[in-house]
């Protein structure tokens, strides 16, 4: 299995934990998904209702690597306090680093990610960069230090799948060293297959799930699906040709 | 004095981080503080004065994507 900063993952589908009708959901959600790593994040404690507190109880009981994002930080400042909060909340070095720059399309802003990690990664910690497919902004993020990309398949929430499935290609096929996690944008298991097929090494989702009918029984589809894109990879897909090529032997055909 | 505490005005007797929390009752509550959008330590809070107009932000944990 991938190697995430030194650490050997044990399922390539990471899960969100959010927008889940209710906590058992969430939980038995990930019973059913096999996700080794759960994306969380950190939130003021409003009031008397110590509703983080009761969320802490919850998230240790899932036996869970946890990977804290920076969700909703739009500067380099703001995402470096938030993800500093959130090593001490939930004692990890590792941040899912997100830095917005476009509030409709929740697009990174590439030149603010970049001056994140760089600093971020000075200071010890180990980060997952929630970026753009572009490949000039992914070698920048790996010589500031990042060991891990992750590109979006499509914008946050959208369902869409892969937009630009050519770019995630590219990615896979310049850096094949590199750990390379689709993270947003999927809605269906076949897209997250798709992604194995592509040689990455997991898939990041919450929505695609958590706002299911039935979220169990997509965290269950889901992780057939990413299971089965990986063995379609190691097993070396056949060469796609565009005529039609008889499978069954023409030789001792009856002539009739 | 008046403190601004996550994005609400907040009258307060303390002088330091910690003591705020105390008043808030959050003393033994999984928190991470910042001041002034600066990150506060959990072992800084009795070093970390606090003066009018303060902005102290508290934070749990939360779900996330």
């Amino acid at each position: 299995m991938p190697v995430f900063y030194g650490t050997e993952i044990v399922s390539r589908l990471m899960l969100g934990t959010a927008q889940y009708p209710s906590p058992a959901i969430l939980a038995e959600a990930f019973q059913h998904s096999g996700a080794g790593i759960a994306t969380v994040s950190v939130r003021r404690e409003a009031g008397g209702d110590q509703a983080g507190q009761a969320f802490w109880q919850l998230i240790k009981n899932l036996d869970v690597t946890l990977l804290p994002n920076t969700a909703g930080c739009y500067s380099v400042r703001e995402s470096i306090t938030t993800a500093q909060m959130a090593r001490e909340l939930f004692d990890t070095d590792w941040i899912k680093l997100e830095v917005i720059g476009h509030s409709d399309t929740l697009q990174p802003d590439s030149f603010a990610l970049v001056e994140a990690a760089r600093i971020l990664t000075e200071e010890g910690f180990k980060v997952f960069p929630y970026c753009t497919d572009d490949l000039v902004v992914c070698e920048k993020l790996l010589s500031v230090g990042c060991k891990v990309l992750m590109p979006w398949g499509a914008p946050i929430g959208s369902g869409l799948g892969l937009n630009n499935p050519y770019a995630l290609r590219s990615l896979r096929s310049q850096f094949p060293d590199v750990p390379l996690v689709v993270d947003a944008g999927l809605g269906l298991p076949s897209q997250a297959a798709r992604v194995m097929e592509i040689g990455y090494d997991a898939v990041l989702l919450n929505t695609a799930v958590a706002k299911a009918g039935d979220p169990v029984a997509m965290a269950a589809g889901f992780a057939k699906a990413v299971e089965a894109g990986a063995l379609a990879y190691a097993a070396v897909p056949m060469p796609v040709r565009d005529m039609a090529a008889p499978s069954t032997p023409i030789l001792g055909k009856a002539l009739l | 004095m008046k403190i601004n505490v996550n994005g609400e005005s907040v009258d307060t007797q303390a002088t330091t981080l910690d003591e705020l929390l105390v008043e808030l009752g959050q003393e033994n509550a999984r928190v991470a503080t910042a001041v002034n959008e600066i990150f506060v330590p959990v072992q800084s809070r009795s070093r970390q004065h606090l003066s009018t107009a303060d902005r102290v932000e508290i934070v749990a944990p939360r779900q996330g994507g």
